[in-house]
């Protein structure tokens, strides 16, 4: 840190002894040198995941073979092959289809409830707003602990053990999504609400015509955010869903991983496969992902 | 708003309040008598010679390895990453999309993939190691300390983006005419970076501190993958032994018991961050 903090000075220096034409060429190498060694240090972050999706395209001798090989010697799609064809009882693509269900439910109910909630909450006045509000900033900051065991019995007694529903629902009560939606509504003006009320636009006629149209960005980040989380969760699927074929990727994962014989080949394809729907949203929508987190870091 | 707050009350609330009414009993989800038991869950959790006592305590001292050993280094690292993009160059959405990138991959594809790597006989750590002329037979998921520095590690290579990310927008709204007035004052790089850079982060950096510390009290899917909270139980963490009582062994009153202890520890070390970090503040303006 003290490093790049004092190399960070060192062009104002040069511009304080005068030499101005030199400053911005000697600056200019500078920058792509710095840059040249911070990309070759961030590549070497993300090797390990190179190596995985590598990996996934071994054969099963290759995968384990030692030394090991950074590209696939015998380039084999054997690996896909055989999780798909659910072979030592993982169908991997049962797991898929469970794990796309539940986190794309589990999106849009986050964003619906709590768009439904977060608009009164930011706009209107009623009775135990306060109370309703103040609950809700309190449970932020309640951690998650306390509540496995006690929803363990709430999700049983709903006869939802071992189903997609206990994937799907009890997460979308958390207090992230509305206190996010809520922030959002704040920060929109009121002129417009007002100008359309003026018109004779009633509440749900501005909600729906104004603001929802204007609140798509947020809405999207949203969405995106409670998919990641519902996409990755780990610990709940483990212990709510029981039969084989019911688990979701990340559940399956651990299945596979502790069955008597480890085979990394499988193993590395099946990571691969519960990699690539998030790594897809994840560059084609990344500035907003990237910055709904820092937002809700900002903000909250 | 009727929809969130009836999941709210059936999927906050009530487990909140279920939870302590089952810690008050014998509350074993597999037979039909939950008898009532007032405290006696809680009196055998302090109470040192219980096997349950033994048994949690040792799981709170694993979390508490990894919250300490975890914590600084997300505080840290990320922070020198964020300083090093803060400043736009070419390629610097790039590699801020790269640092983020193991994030939005969950514990369970992170865990197995680190399992691989950092494996015994046929892993590339340890045959990286040994090429450059380190010991290559390290037990990364088996022996201690190693697999503490595993688990740690892997943490910090999944989750440093995220902190960065924070950090970084936090740096994005100093005001850059502070840094200007400093300089004009003859700050040294490093005197900006104490006088400007930290006092502007400190109103996020209570924010970054407790939800790093929750997150990292909160550790099970590492643990659960990588060392299968192993060796013995050295690495079986709090979340784990409470998940293990409570829906493997099914004796649910003892682990919401647990769960309402760690709770109350993770509440009360929050407001201790808060109120140390708001007095710093108070003595320096």
């Amino acid at each position: 840190m003290t490093a790049t903090s004092f190399r960070a000075s060192t062009p104002e220096k040069a511009s304080r002894a005068g030499a101005r034409h030199q400053r911005s060429r000697g600056s200019r190498v500078g920058a792509i040198l710095r840059a040249s060694v911070l990309i070759v240090i961030a590549l070497a972050y993300i090797s390990p995941l190179v190596f995985m999706v590598l990996t996934s395209f071994k054969t099963q001798a290759d995968a384990t073979a030692i030394p090991p090989s950074f590209l696939p010697e015998n380039f084999t799609l054997q690996a896909y092959e055989e999780i798909f064809a659910a072979a030592g009882g993982a169908p991997v693509l049962r797991w898929f289809a469970n794990s796309l269900l539940a986190a794309s439910a589990h999106a849009i109910l986050v964003v619906a409830v709590s768009t439904l909630a977060a608009y009164p909450l930011a706009r209107m006045e009623f009775r135990g707003r306060g109370i309703v509000m103040g609950t809700i900033v309190v449970t932020l900051l309640v951690p998650p602990t306390i509540l496995i065991i006690p929803s363990f019995l709430v999700v049983s007694e709903l006869g939802w053990l071992n189903t997609l529903w206990a994937i799907i629902i009890p997460t979308a009560a958390g207090a992230f999504g509305v206190f996010f939606m809520r922030q959002f509504f704040v920060s929109l003006p009121r002129e417009l609400e007002d100008a359309a009320a003026i018109d004779g636009a009633n509440r749900w006629q501005i909600f729906t015509r104004i603001i929802l149209p204007l609140a798509k960005p947020a809405l999207a980040t949203l969405a995106m955010l409670a998919f990641l989380t519902n996409w990755n969760d780990f610990l709940w699927p483990v212990y709510v869903l029981f039969s084989p074929e019911l688990q979701t990727l990340p559940a399956g994962l651990a299945t596979l991983q502790s069955s008597n014989a480890v085979r990394y080949d499988l193993l590395m394809a099946g990571a691969t496969i519960a990699s690539v729907p998030v790594l897809v949203l994840f560059v084609f929508l990344q500035r907003f992902i990237i910055e709904g987190v820092a937002r809700s870091g900002v903000k909250g | 708003m009727a929809p969130y707050l009836i999941l709210f009350g059936a999927f906050v609330v009530l487990p909140v309040v279920l939870g302590g009414w089952m810690s008050l009993h014998r509350w074993d989800y597999t037979l039909p008598n939950k008898p009532f038991v007032g405290l006696e869950n809680y009196f055998q959790l302090f109470d040192p010679t219980s096997s349950s006592s033994q048994v949690f305590w040792g799981a709170m001292g694993a979390t508490g390895i990894f919250t300490a050993g975890s914590v600084p280094l997300l505080l840290v690292l990320p922070l020198a990453v964020a300083l090093l993009m803060r400043r736009t160059f070419p390629g610097r959405n790039l590699m801020r999309a790269i640092y983020f990138a193991p994030y939005v991959l969950g514990v369970a594809v992170v865990a197995v993939l680190w399992r691989f790597l950092l494996d015994n006989n046929i892993g590339v750590v340890n045959h990286m190691l040994g090429v450059i002329g380190l010991p290559d037979d390290t037990a990364w998921t088996t022996s201690v300390p190693a697999a503490w520095v595993t688990l740690i590690g892997v943490t910090v290579w999944w989750t440093l983006g995220f902190n960065a990310v924070i950090y970084l927008a936090a740096l994005q709204d100093i005001p850059a005419e502070l840094y200007e007035a400093a300089r004009v004052d003859g700050a040294s790089g490093w005197q900006q970076f104490l006088n400007v850079t930290l006092p502007g982060l400190r109103p996020i950096f209570a924010f970054i501190v407790v939800i790093t510390l929750i997150a990292s009290a909160n550790m099970f899917g590492q643990s659960y993958l990588m060392t299968q909270g192993g060796p013995g139980r050295e690495t079986r963490t709090a979340i784990y032994q409470i998940t293990e009582t409570g829906l493997r062994g099914f004796r649910m009153g003892e682990a919401s018991a647990m769960s309402y202890v760690l709770t109350a520890i993770l509440l009360l070390a929050s407001a201790i961050v808060f109120l140390i970090l708001r007095e710093k503040k108070g003595s320096h303006r």
